[in-house]
């Protein structure tokens, strides 16, 4: 077989989904035995591993990432299942579906924000409460923000991964015969919510594990929600890898790596104790199944509702309350509306905003466009399915921080510094798994039969693919550019360790203010944030319209 | 052009397993008809002739067109024509848009919309190449797809129970109209079909496959 174009691109994206991270652990591995770059002679193994155990608070440090990163996955998969169990199928549902794109795009810091001024001791909620109900005069004395328990950063983890769940979820359906199926169980009398769980569900979920240890894992390393949200005394152990990462003193980039790998087997034994619970479940499943009992499963739809609008109100009403921040001049608790206005912000910042913005964007775009040739490319090729589909998730499931720290190690080693290009490279290792997740479904979707035509009027591959497949294909490629400038956005750790600082985005920007604690700030920085992860998406909704506004054919569906 | 299509042992396998074997003479300028039922590998042969046997399967044998074994090259330098039961008009084109990507590139561009325009009405479809696909009738776009195949000048013309989801009257007009032209053209062209009257009104040699 000659190598085409498209397989070139199929063995790049494997390299590309595959490389990094393995290059990362190896270095991490290195680094874990006192190997550092830049260091003159090793640090003794023994002497790293010292170090960290004894770090003060490293051990609540650990075990606070492994229970909220439990939690957060436990409740996030919980409440999808409930929300589809209680409202899939409806027509509201189908409605509301379409919200469902924005609240991912939105990138975790932002939505962080956007919780932490609505739950702070002064926040939005608070101050709705007082001095009415509760009697507050002053803001409470609270520590609700960075609770050592880590709720409030188990709360912002939820809000993101609930409707990633959920969208992996719908896009399953089809596969799991789900309709077939519930009129099924429907006629056998059992209600709606118990229907759905018994019968249909474990088609879903079988679909969705890997997504699902990709919530797992992401909840458990978090940087970004820990940072803002997260207790500080002790923090999250992603915390204190990324701070030992970022340390000017190189020895302790030994402790970093060394950190990593605690993570990641941190990470493991959860995965495993979740497999176990899978087997649990379905085990108590199929008894409940076999019993034969109905219910009306009323109980699921209201929770069902209250869930998704729970989740809804924290995630608009968090964008409402940095909006009115960021325009607010005095504003004294407990009032719950600013006293009065003022642009001083937009004024001070606005330059700086616009500078970093476009800078956020075009790195951004950058990215997705060699992401989106590679994507196709390896879709043309399609050759050897599987592999493409257990390296989509390496990157997703393996933690980024405990790759990034044994990777930041090797690019300094090849001499490949930091900068644009660096983190060009970096953002590219997680949005090329999410435009192959969005685009392999509506490409296989393509009737064979189109092809086939093709290639009987003579048409060589790459013209049935200019001509063809490339436009038939032009609204879910819009989505799925959208989705991959939002991945591009949100990125906190990758853009900082390989940015080296040269590189500011809207997402570091944003975070390196938050320490600061300036709400208005806060305000305007996570408000163009979201706005910069959401603009693709109006495009993407509007292009395919405008394009296709002569066309039925490609308008529907 | 008086070539024929030759099927030479042409044979589809599974592994080790054949699933069906034929050796037939399409001649130009008739329609050779294929029956049998559902399951007996009709579908299987028409992909080994264009050349897009599914993953799993494989062919073997030589399928002969003016005397070149064809079997070796890639589906789109066979020049092979087919019709479905659907359409299957792109839905992103229009209708002259259509016919036009089955023309040989080169030729100036008035020329070549010459062509797409005398094609649209040759089958009473004058006027229409500016129109979306998906606002015309079933017969219309059947006359379109019959048409964007025809401009692509195939050596041969595979036709995949292309009057399926005709109903009865639209249905001959159709038939009549695809056999005519085939003929006209001189094409040999394989039928494959599991109603008696499409073979009768194809007139040419029917094999059977078991």
């Amino acid at each position: 077989m000659t190598l085409s174009p498209s397989h070139l691109f199929f063995w790049l994206t494997v390299l590309i989904l595959g490389g990094p991270v393995l290059a990362g652990l190896t270095g991490v591995v290195a680094g874990a035995m006192g190997h550092v770059p830049g260091l003159q002679n090793a640090i003794p193994a023994g002497d790293v591993w010292g170090a960290v155990w004894s770090w003060p608070g490293i051990g609540r440090s650990v075990t606070l990432s492994f229970w909220t990163g439990l939690l957060a996955a436990l409740i996030s998969l919980a409440s999808a299942t409930l929300i589809m169990a209680g409202w899939s199928g409806t027509l509201s549902f189908a409605r509301a579906r379409h919200w469902l794109a924005p609240f991912l795009a939105v990138p975790h810091a932002a939505a962080a924000f956007g919780i932490a001024v609505l739950i702070a001791p002064s926040g939005w909620i608070a101050r709705a409460l007082s001095p009415w109900l509760s009697g507050w005069e002053r803001p409470p004395d609270l520590l609700i923000l960075g609770d050592p328990l880590g709720l409030a950063m188990v709360l912002g983890l939820i809000v993101k991964e609930l409707p990633f769940l959920l969208l992996m979820m719908i896009a399953a359906l089809p596969q799991a015969k789900a309709a077939t199926s519930m009129a099924l169980v429907t006629a056998l009398g059992y209600g709606c919510a118990r229907g759905w769980l018994l019968a249909v569900f474990p088609g879903i979920y079988r679909q969705i594990r890997l997504p699902v240890y990709a919530v797992l894992a992401y909840s458990m390393s978090a940087v970004d929600a820990a940072l803002i949200l997260g207790p500080t005394t002790p923090p999250p152990i992603a915390i204190v890898i990324l701070r030992w990462a970022a340390d000017p003193d190189l020895s302790l980039r030994a402790l970093a790596s060394a950190g990593a790998l605690v993570q990641l087997g941190l990470v493991l034994v959860a995965l495993v104790l979740w497999r176990l619970g899978e087997i649990a479940v379905a085990q108590l499943g199929r008894s409940l199944a076999e019993s034969g009992q109905r219910g009306s499963g009323r109980a699921a739809e209201i929770a069902a509702a209250t869930l998704a609008a729970t989740s809804g109100i924290f995630l608009f009403g968090g964008f409402a309350v940095l909006a009115l921040w960021s325009v607010a001049g005095a504003w004294h608790f407990p009032a719950f509306l600013p006293e009065t206005l003022s642009f001083r912000v937009w004024a001070s910042h606005g330059a700086a905003l616009v500078e970093t913005g476009a800078a956020t964007l075009l790195l951004a775009f950058a990215v997705v466009a060699l992401a989106l040739a590679l994507a196709l490319g390896s879709l043309e090729a399609k050759p050897h399915r599987c592999l493409l589909t257990a390296l989509v998730y390496l990157p997703l499931i393996v933690p980024q921080v405990t790759f990034l720290p044994g990777l930041q190690a090797a690019s300094l080693k090849i001499g490949l510094g930091s900068g644009a290009l660096p983190v060009g490279l970096m953002h590219l290792v997680f949005v090329l798994p999410y435009l192959l997740l969005v685009l392999a479904d509506p490409f296989n979707a393509l009737d064979p039969r189109y092809r086939t035509i093709a290639a009987g009027l003579g048409l060589s591959p790459a013209r049935q693919f200019w001509r063809l497949r490339l436009p038939l294909l032009l609204t879910p490629i819009a989505g799925a550019v959208a989705v991959g400038m939002a991945v591009s956005i949100g990125q906190y750790l990758p853009t900082l360790l390989a940015g080296g600082g040269r590189l500011p985005t809207l997402t570091t920007e944003a975070l390196a203010l938050a320490a600061g604690g300036d709400r208005r700030v806060i305000g305007a920085y996570g408000l163009a944030q979201a706005a910069a992860a959401l603009a693709p998406f109006a495009l993407a909704l509007a292009l395919p319209r405008r394009v296709w506004r002569n066309r039925q054919g490609m308008l529907h569906g | 052009m008086a070539e024929s299509l030759i099927l030479k042992t042409l044979t589809i396998s599974a592994g080790a397993t054949p699933i069906v074997s034929v050796s037939l003479t399409a001649a130009a300028g008739e329609i050779t008809t294929l029956m049998g039922p559902s399951g007996s590998g009709k579908s299987s042969i028409l992909a080994a002739i264009t050349g897009t046997v599914p993953d799993g399967l494989f062919a073997t044998g030589e399928i002969l067109l003016g005397g070149q074994n064809i079997a070796t090259f890639p589906g789109w330098k066979r020049h092979i024509g087919i019709l479905y039961q659907d359409d299957l008009l792109f839905p992103h084109l229009s209708v002259g848009g259509n016919l036009a990507l089955g023309l040989a590139p080169g030729g100036r561009r008035t020329e070549r919309q010459g062509r797409v325009k005398r094609a649209l009405s040759e089958v009473g479809l004058e006027g229409l190449a500016a129109r979306d696909p998906a606002t015309l009738s079933g017969g219309q776009k059947a006359r379109v797809a019959l048409m964007r195949v025809l401009l692509s000048e195939p050596r041969a013309l595979l036709l995949d129970e292309p009057f399926g989801t005709l109903d009865s009257e639209l249905r001959s007009q159709i038939r009549s109209l695809v056999f005519n032209h085939a003929k006209a053209r001189g094409l040999p062209t394989l039928l494959v079909t599991h109603d008696p009257q499409d073979a009768e009104a194809a007139g040419g040699p029917v094999i059977r496959l078991r």
